[in-house]
């Protein structure tokens, strides 16, 4: 156990190593980062300052050195425009990025889960035609465009819901119904496929050869084996959810870091654009590290394994 | 419900679903159809579109389609906040997501298929480093990561063509690493080996050919992930840059008539992303469950 759990922290912080040296080489291989680290319409004297300041005229490893020991002290940079700590920012916006998240994982999940089983119980039924159609919608419509065309109905043409900005619970009903509907498919396919496979396996047999209603069978039996992978997927999926959201926070006006980013871009404001890549990434990994610790805790044969 | 009324139902559903897909003896003839109309339109965009798609006239500015009160048979579906024929822009728009596509995934195929070819055959030290960079490089969200890049060198649409190779390659990496591991233990390439065939020769006349179904069909499950990317760039403003008409553009545009109610400048240009994303789909699981019986589990 404790060899397989230093295995995986060894490979998680390689990946954020490697995470830091991709954001730092892509920004020295590019283009000038005196440029990206000063504000737009600086004077050449200033890029010469900001060059010395910053370290830029020395060894490339020596700047490397210097980068990871900055983020190490949580020290991402200042914004050009909000002329703070991005990170302070970062964490301020983050609240609003989990609660998006959180419903739309509801959605995803209230809508995933359940028509998931009724495909798998039914297959080739009128309730899988269906689940197939709307999983395929869900995988290849834009989510931005299902943001833009749910204001359209539902704010302009019906009045219902608030087009933008948040506050309300009305406010985050339709930029988590985009941002879900994908995950919603996903959640779906792997609900069927995990249900299937449960269904045709000895237990569930049995417990139909013990005169179970059939009910009872799938809810009891199939159901709570099969909800594994899914619940997994979607604890992955919660993360990544906060860090896709860029285009439905932006269509919606939502105040989260996917928000923030689009406003690194258009105020051409760096240190906020370089920090929500570098961030984002480094949630995912640690994620993915939790993901194996549970996996190990849950099932022995991973444990024993290596 | 009574069981008859269900299955007269499920049936019709089917029936529908299969029309839908055109699954016309499994090969989806609607999809194929679509990407073929697409391609046209593209090549073709010249002589179909009726104006000029990056001028406008500030006098026709936000005119409805022609069958509506106020649409007008000279701009068949309308102009934009510009007074830019909409349907020139869509005609022409086709052209700029099927380039930046297509290259997009054919660079990212080929850096990514010659990458993983190495990676699974040669194995070592250049294994590890090449499936370290791509681990890492899955695990960044890869709009995120296109955005970063995009900021960094600029917009343009050759940029984008090399942003999106670059955050897209690992797909394929990973997949033929794992079918060139399995292959380098078969026969054919002992048979090579022993035979006196250099590394080069072997990854080259023998392994190439065969990874190359699985290639073509991510490629052509690629092509929708690429396709909306390319959009949600273009809509943030770090894509193709304006004035040029890409679909991903005309929405970001037509945002600034949404509230007024200008349904057709948000309505339209998606629905061209969405039949090319969906026919791309539909072929590629189609290609994917034709060519290679390993890819199904994808």
């Amino acid at each position: 156990m404790k060899r397989y759990l230093l295995a995986r922290a060894g490979f998680a912080l390689v990946s954020l190593v490697l995470l830091s040296v991709t954001i730092f080489a892509f920004v020295r291989l590019t283009g000038d980062p005196a440029v990206l680290l000063t504000e737009p319409g600086a004077s050449p004297e200033d890029l010469v300052l900001i060059r010395q300041q910053f370290g830029l005229d020395r060894p490339l490893w020596v700047q490397y050195g210097s980068f990871v020991a900055h983020l190490a002290r949580g020290d991402f940079g200042q914004s050009f425009y909000y002329r703070t700590d991005v990170l302070d920012l970062y964490l301020s916006r983050l609240p609003a990025s989990l609660l998006l998240a959180a419903v739309a994982m509801a959605f995803s999940l209230v809508i995933g889960i359940p028509t998931g089983v009724i495909a798998a119980v039914r297959v080739n039924g009128w309730w899988d035609s269906a689940g197939k159609i709307f999983a395929l919608l869900g995988l290849s419509l834009p989510s931005f465009w299902v943001g833009l065309l749910l204001i359209l109905f539902f704010s302009v043409f019906l009045g219902w819901l608030p087009s933008s900005g948040s506050g309300s619970l009305l406010h985050v009903l339709m930029p988590a119904f985009a941002l879900g509907w994908y995950f919603a498919a996903a959640h779906m396919r792997l609900t069927r496929s995990s249900m299937l496979e449960v269904l045709g396996s000895e237990y569930v047999k049995l417990a139909r050869l013990k005169g179970l209603p059939e009910a009872l069978v799938i809810a009891k039996h199939a159901l709570k084996n099969a909800l594994i992978p899914v619940l997994t997927l979607a604890g992955i999926n919660l993360v990544l959810m906060v860090n896709v959201a860029v285009v439905v926070e932006t269509v919606f006006a939502w105040p989260g870091v996917g928000r923030l980013l689009y406003e690194g871009i258009t105020a051409r404001d760096f240190p906020i654009v370089q920090a929500t890549v570098l961030l984002g990434g480094a949630m995912i990994v640690v994620v993915n590290f939790l993901v194996d610790v549970l996996y190990a805790v849950i099932d022995p044969r991973i444990r024993y394994d290596r | 419900m009574t069981g008859r009324a269900l299955a007269s139902r499920a049936a019709g559903l089917t029936v529908a679903w299969r029309l839908a897909a055109f699954r016309t003896g499994g090969f989806p003839l609607l999809p194929t159809l679509i990407l073929v109309t697409l391609a046209l339109v593209a090549i073709f965009a010249d002589a179909l579109a009726p104006w000029d798609p990056e001028l406008g006239s500030l006098g026709d500015r936000f005119l409805p389609p022609a069958w509506q009160a106020r649409g007008s048979l000279e701009h068949l579906l309308g102009t934009d906040h510009l007074g830019r024929d909409v349907f020139s822009r869509l005609v022409f728009g086709a052209r700029v997501s099927l380039v930046v596509g297509f290259t997009a995934v054919i660079v990212a195929g080929v850096l990514g298929t010659a990458l993983g070819i190495l990676s699974g055959y040669l194995g070592g030290w250049v294994d590890q480093v090449i499936m370290r960079v791509t681990d890492t490089w899955l695990a960044l969200p890869a709009l995120t990561f296109a955005i970063f890049l995009a900021a960094i060198v600029g917009p343009s649409e050759s940029n984008i063509v090399i942003i999106l190779a670059a955050v897209y390659w690992t797909r394929y990496a990973r997949v033929i690493r794992g079918e060139v591991l399995s292959l380098k233990e078969r026969d054919f390439v002992r048979l090579a080996i022993v035979a006196g065939c250099s590394k080069r020769a072997i990854m080259r006349r023998h392994i190439l050919p065969n990874v190359l179904n699985s290639a073509i069909v991510l490629g052509t499950l690629m092509l929708g992930v690429v396709v909306v990317a390319e959009a949600s760039l273009s809509f943030l403003g770090v894509g193709v840059p304006p004035p040029k008409p890409a679909w991903g553009l005309m929405l970001a545009d037509g945002k600034k008539g949404l509230m007024a109610g200008y349904w057709w400048l948000t309505v339209l240009p998606g629905t061209c992303i969405m039949l090319l994303v969906l026919s791309a789909n539909l072929l590629g699981d189609w290609l994917r469950v034709k060519l290679d019986p390993q890819l199904r589990q994808l």
